[in-house]
């Protein structure tokens, strides 16, 4: 079954997951800008790697049949240097003409402090000034609520921002009630440790419904899989779920927000 | 689905991490040492699974949340421990069950993406 990769960290990835993607039925992917396990030093790495997700990592996922779209932004976990920050979000306007750039993300916030805010204000403002989606990361485990609260209340505050154009992703069971009846659309994470398991994903859309949900995988550096979301429309499919319903989450949910976006074309 | 197909489902799969989550209780009680603030934590989360409350894996997330609602003046590293250890202003007046504070250089804080 057809299905977009709607948050996935492919440079930390082998070109054995695009392969097995592919073999699954994977037909875009989609790569938000994140932490790499450890602090650049400067805004020149962040240079580079914007360089990598718009230049490089398209032509390796194109060898798989592949798209590769991706969101551009300086991460929560290295927002705490507001000099770094504003450094490379000067770099990004440079970049957000590139064919595969989509928005403005991962922004949001990790430990929920008063610099991690102010960069996530800047770089929404930033999207508002260049008309781009957004894509939120919200914090881990004991942070997730407090950070969720915090970032919606930013976003509402701001009179620029629709909420249709941005997605709030890795909510579970405590946040996805308060993004979806905000009007925006909440993303479900699926980690073999953390985060959200195929079946409490699959709760969710049996408790909410399935309007302005998607799931993706998020793989990364840490543990995690790159065929979660596949997996988790089997799950459904063990649950009694029809086929169209499945490919409404997997498929033309990630389609029709990120559409939005004029860069995001599947080509047919 | 049906109760039926619930239990034909996912019954073996809860027993299994039932059985896991006692032995980790257990584990715990077997260890020397005292313990921190994520004992506490877990043990107040337990208690939303007995009985007949609704939305439990809600209240369960909720009683490892942080309550607060105010921006923290500056981060101190990057991991999450998985448990709100409040600050020592906040604690328990109760001072014959103090709860140890969060060691910030403990390696048990995950660093995920």
């Amino acid at each position: 079954m057809k299905y977009i990769e709607p948050h996935a960290h492919m440079v930390s990835r082998t070109t054995d997951d695009y392969e097995r993607m592919a073999l699954a039925g994977c037909e875009a992917v989609c790569e938000p800008a994140f932490w790499a396990g450890f602090d650049r030093s400067s805004a020149d790495g962040f240079h580079d790697y914007f360089c990598q997700l718009t230049e490089h990592e398209p032509k390796r996922a194109a060898k798989f049949g592949l798209k590769h779209f991706c969101w551009l932004c300086i991460n929560s976990k290295e927002a705490e240097d507001v000099t770094l920050a504003e450094e490379v979000i000067a770099l990004i306007p440079e970049f957000l003409d590139r064919p595969n750039v989509l928005g403005i993300g991962e922004i949001g916030l990790n430990k929920n402090s008063r610099n991690e805010l102010r960069v996530l204000e800047r770089q929404i403002d930033l999207a508002a000034r260049f008309n781009q989606l957004i894509l939120v990361h919200t914090p881990h485990l004991e942070d997730k609520l407090k950070g969720t609260r915090l970032i919606l209340d930013v976003i509402k505050n701001d009179g620029r921002i629709r909420p249709e154009r941005v997605i709030i992703d890795h909510v579970e069971e405590h946040t996805v009630e308060m993004v979806l009846d905000g009007g925006l659309w909440a993303g479900m994470t699926l980690y073999p440790e953390t985060k959200c398991t195929p079946a409490r994903a699959i709760d969710m859309l049996e408790t909410y419904g399935r309007e302005r949900l998607w799931l993706n995988s998020a793989c990364d550096w840490g543990v995690s899989d790159p065929l979660a979301v596949p997996k988790t429309a089997r799950e459904m499919k063990k649950r009694g779920h029809p086929a169209s319903a499945i490919e409404q989450v997997i498929f033309k949910n990630p389609k029709t927000f990120l559409r939005q976006a004029p860069n995001f074309k599947l080509g047919h | 689905m049906t109760k039926q197909q619930v239990l034909d489902l996912y019954f073996l799969d809860a027993r299994h991490k039932l059985i896991e989550l006692a032995a980790f209780l257990d584990r715990v009680d077997r260890a020397t040492g005292k313990e921190d603030f994520r004992l506490p934590a877990f043990r107040a989360a337990l208690t939303v699974l007995d009985g007949k409350k609704k939305n439990k894996a809600t209240l369960v997330l909720r009683a490892f949340s942080d309550p607060t609602i105010v921006p923290i003046e500056k981060a101190v590293g990057k991991g999450a421990t998985g448990a709100y250890s409040p600050p020592r202003s906040m604690r328990h007046a109760d001072k014959s069950r103090p709860i140890p504070a969060r060691d910030h250089s403990t390696s048990s804080k995950k660093n995920v993406p």
